[in-house]
Parts: structure tokens; sequence; C-alpha cells
């Protein structure tokens, strides 16, 4: 498995050398990191090119790492039947930096990039249709992303005086509860109570 | 009548209907009877469950599983199970791959069975889903004696399955492999040539192999367009490769096929369990469930009351939880719809950064535009029911 897709990386490397910045294998899964502007070129070849195949569109997904300066990865992640094989693609983008759609290539894209607009914000050039998708009709902000709190910021119930829906700020009886299981004696960023003495 | 008097009209479908299979609404724009446009709203039955599993534990995040697919639960949470086993790199002891593979089957049975009755129900049949969920009731009395939960079963752990199954239950459930090919029999002499059943179904919604791939199907639907890919014999995974089965492929890619793909595959996964209860009656009747790592499986209950070693893990698995090595995996699963993925990144702590659920029905509803072009409106329902969708799993 891993002898193949070495050799999938170095052809596709040798192939389209100005498309693909890395290539890493790990966990036996092949993952080319290229730039915004180079990805539907990257997905068109690997979608035509004889030796690769890339026929099936399988996922489009954000990831946020609010630390970096271009917060956002998007991956992509293809399927070759006939080779059998599978590829991660992964574009780093920026919350105000638009990353070019996959409709044209892939017709499947059209859903996964809805939804990553609607989870992360991250916007996507040329797409049809790019309107929110999971979330409530008139719902703010971008639920997935780092900073969102998991409660959300409103409530939605029956009002029965006023015969409708109404939304509300989320009022909670009792502070959400997020428990620290980490160990203290493996990594912790803060210090425990006492182990400020041991360096004097 | 005069041009002017011609007009598009817009329907709504749902979100509450009978043939929607959950909470779908359908914005269908209609020339008369034909369909020119479908707008799927969906997202009714989102609860946000990646951003839940972000907040917690890995052992704690199995539970959600259950709940997306929720007509074939067990399915889901063995992709999640692969991917932390991928990241960690844990070996499953043959009897565990046993009861897991077993489990699998049955799940795809549940959810095969579902789909195919209420697909000749949204065609006007009644009396299949009554003999249907007979059997989907029988199998549901094995995911409980299993596990202790009819359908959120939490049974699939990283490291193996939960507990150990018991040699009767292996033994019954071998006698309903036994029984339950006649009662597909029933249901097959009941529809497969039904004159009204094939007069909805054949040549409705088909699909194309190169348009099923790009549009992201999987499972039946890029079989039934003739393609041969399983992913438990394209990509094995657990001891799928040591079992003998077969795949049936479509050769005209509409409704019609794919039922008589999904009947077929009960039969072979029948087969597959058989195989299974065989195994875990002969050679793999005694030996470890799960993994033997103690820093991932929590001990067994009584050697936690006497091991000093054991009382500690198992505090500790059970608050804290295990760490998983930083990195990213994909693993998927054939799940009875298609290919099931979870798309996991870990950052090396006991919660996982990110979880992607990747849920075959998902891309199967978007192609619901593409697929209903030009065909009439009562073809919707019955495309729809091919599709085979759940809205626990398309929804998250």
């Amino acid at each position: 498995m891993s002898e193949a897709l070495n050799e999938l990386s170095t052809y596709i490397r040798e192939a389209r050398p100005s498309l693909v910045e890395d290539a890493a294998i790990a966990y036996g899964e092949l993952t080319l990191t290229t730039a915004a502007q180079n990805l539907l070129s990257l997905l068109t070849f690997l979608r035509d090119d004889v030796q690769c195949g890339f026929v099936s569109f399988i996922d489009i997904c954000g990831v946020d790492y609010p630390a970096r300066e271009k917060r956002f990865d998007v991956i992509y992640h293809l399927l070759s039947p006939r080779q059998n094989l599978r590829i991660r693609v992964k574009v780093a983008t920026a919350e105000d930096e638009p990353v070019p759609s996959a409709c044209s290539v892939y017709p499947g894209a059209d859903w996964f990039e809805r939804e990553a607009w609607d989870m992360y914000g991250i916007l996507f050039t040329g797409h049809p249709d790019l309107r929110r998708i999971l979330t409530d009709y008139g719902f703010e902000g971008h639920p997935l992303r780092k900073d969102f709190p998991t409660t959300g910021f409103v409530e939605v119930r029956y009002d029965d005086s006023a015969k409708r829906v109404v939304y509300e700020p989320v009022e909670l009886r009792q502070e959400f509860r997020s428990f620290d299981f980490l160990s203290p004696w493996e990594g912790t960023d803060y210090v425990l109570p006492g182990d400020e003495k041991a360096k004097v | 009548m005069t041009e002017h008097n011609v007009r598009n009209f817009n329907i709504n479908f749902g979100p509450q209907h009978p043939a929607a299979h959950g909470v779908l609404r359908l914005v269908l724009e209609l020339d008369g009877e034909i369909v020119e446009r479908v707008d799927p709203h969906i997202g009714l039955l989102h609860r946000g469950t990646e951003k839940l599993i972000e907040t917690k534990t890995y052992l704690q995040a199995i539970p959600y599983f259950d709940r997306l697919d929720y007509v074939a639960p067990m399915n889901q949470e063995h992709a999640f199970a692969l991917a932390v086993e991928k990241l960690i790199g844990l070996e499953i002891p043959i009897r565990g791959q046993l009861i897991r593979v077993l489990y699998s089957e049955i799940g795809r049975i549940l959810s095969h069975l579902l789909n195919v009755t209420t697909q000749a129900m949204d065609v006007g049949a009644l009396t299949p889903p009554l003999w249907g969920f007979e059997e989907r009731e029988k199998l549901m009395v094995f995911y409980e004696r299993a596990s202790g939960a009819r359908m959120h079963a939490a049974y699939f752990r990283p490291g193996g399955v939960h507990q150990d199954l018991p040699p009767e239950l292996v033994e019954d459930i071998g006698k309903w492999c036994d029984e339950f090919p006649s009662k597909l029999d029933d249901i097959d002499d009941l529809l497969t040539g039904n004159r009204i059943f094939k007069q909805r179904n054949v040549d409705i919604g088909v699909v194309k192999l190169e348009d099923a791939w790009a549009w992201g199907f999987s499972g039946v639907m890029v079989r039934g367009s003739g393609a041969a890919w399983d992913l438990r014999r394209a990509q094995p995974y657990e001891c799928y490769s040591e079992l003998d089965f077969d795949i049936p492929i479509g050769k005209n890619g509409d409704c019609y096929d794919r039922y008589l793909i999904r009947m077929i595959e009960m039969r072979e996964s029948c087969k597959i369990m058989k195989q299974c209860v065989d195994r875990l009656l002969g050679d793999a009747k005694t030996g470890p469930f799960s993994s033997t790592d103690g820093k991932v499986v929590p001990p067994k209950r009584g050697e936690m009351k006497r091991s000093m070693e054991a009382l500690i893990h198992h505090f500790k698995l059970y608050t804290e939880g295990y760490h998983v090595p930083a990195g990213e995996v994909y693993a998927a699963v054939e799940a009875p719809k298609g290919e099931f993925g979870v798309f996991l990144v870990a950052d090396g702590t006991n919660k996982p950064y990110r979880c992607k659920i990747r849920a075959p029905g998902y891309a199967h509803l978007q192609a619901m535009d593409f697929i209903c072009r030009g065909h009439q409106l009562a073809d919707v329902s019955a495309v729809l029911g091919s599709l085979d969708i759940v809205f626990g799993e398309v929804d998250r």
C-alpha cells in the first residue's frame, strides 16, 4: 500500500512540480499541500491523469487553527477506484481569503463547500449557490470555529402568547461545565500551586 | 389556453411527509407534472455532533455515532473505532474482529430491510414493511443481548468491543441466519416481480457510473451503476478478506437495480454472519475480544476489584481517557448506505481536535436535483426511497 503511495507521490511531484508544495505520507495516507491558486489545476490533473484517476470525490472539510495566520485548512479527500488509492489535498486559507470552488471539477463538491462555509465561514469563489446548509434559517456565526461556544448564542422556544417560535439569548441555569481531566503530570501549560517554589 | 396562463408551480414537500424519511424539506419547481428543479433544505435535525465530539473524550464520542444513521448504529461506531485504532496503532484480536463483522452485517440487514420495505411503501405497498419490521425487531434483540440497548449500542470501542458474547447468543444468531432467507423470499415474491413496483422503479432515477463517482456516490449507488466497488473487498478492514461473499452489481443504474442489489446484499450478509457464527463457536470460541493494551481498553470489572493497577487504569480511562498521538487519519467503512468515513485530527490530548463525519447520505441527497430533473412528481418519492436517506447522518 505505502509503496504504491510513494510511487504516486513521486509521480505527481515530477509531473506537476509547480502545483505541489509538499507531499507527505503518514499513517499510510498521502497528503498533498498546495496553494489556493493552484488547487483547481491540481484537482483536474488528479482526476484526468491516467496514472492517478481520482474520479471519485469523497469529502471536503475545514479545520480551524485559530493561532495560525492562515487559520483554516480546507481538506479534500479523493478516491481512485482504479488504482484503489486515496489522497488528501490540503489548502491553507485565512478568514477573508477565498478558495476557488471545486464544483467545476467535481459537481459533488457543492454541498460540502456550502457546509464548510456554514460551519467555518470559508469563502469559495465561483460556487453556484453559497448558502448556509445545516444551520437554521437566519443563523448568525460559524459554529465549528474554535471561538464559537458549544452552547451557542440563541435558544429557540415556542411562545404560546405570541403563537410562534421565538429566539432568545441563551440563559444557562448552571455554568457550562468544561472538565479539565488532563493529567497534571503531563504537559500542562499552567503552574500547579506550590510548583513555583521548586525552582527557587 | 393562451401563453400567459402557463406558469411553473413551486411546491413544498415536507418537512413532515411520510415519504421524506425523516425531516426533509424539498422545494420543487414543477412544469405541469414534470420536475424542473429540486432544492432540498436540510439541517432540520442538525445537532452539532462534530462540535460536541470536540468537547468529549474519545470514549465519550462513541455514542454520538449511534445517533447518526440510527437504523444501523454499530456500523458508524466502527468507522470511528477504526480511525482511533489507526492513530494509536492497535491490533484487534480475531474474536473481536469476528464480533465486529457479525454486528456490522446485522446492521447492514437492519438498514436494507428498512430501506427496501419503506421504498415499497413509498410506491404504494403496505405489507413489506410489516414483514420486514418483524425481522428487524429480532435483530434489535440481538443488539440488546450484546450491548444492553436495542439501538444506541455504544458497543464497538477503540480496541475491540465492549463485552464478550455469550455462546447462547451466538447460537441464536446462527439459528436466525437459517430462517432469514425464507423470510426474504417472502418479500422477494411480493415485490421483485410485482407489476406496480416495477412500473414505479424500472428506468427511474438512472445514474451513469461517471456521474456517480463525480457526485461522490458510494455503496449501493455506485454498485447499481455497474462498478464492482465495495470497501469490504477493495480496501478490506477487520477480517473481511478471510470471509467468502459476493458483491452484486447492477446493469442499468436505476431504482430497481438498486433494490435488487439490496436484496442480494442481505443474503450475502446472512452468509457472512453464518461464517462468523461458525468461527465464533469454533476456532475463535475463546480468546480476548478486545485489545489487551491496558492503556486504552479498560480492565474487566472482576480484575478491577482485585488488582491495584487495574483499578488505576479503570479510574484514569473513565475520567481523563487515553491520549491519542497527534496526526490526521481518514478511516472508512462500507456502511449499508455507502462509504461512511471519519476524518480525525488528533492533537495529542484526550479529545479529538476535529472529527469530520463523511456521511454517504449527504452526498446522495445533494444529487436529488441532478437525478430528479425531468422526472414526474410521483417519481421524486421513488428516487428518494432508493437513495436510502436517513436524516440522522445527513444533518449530523
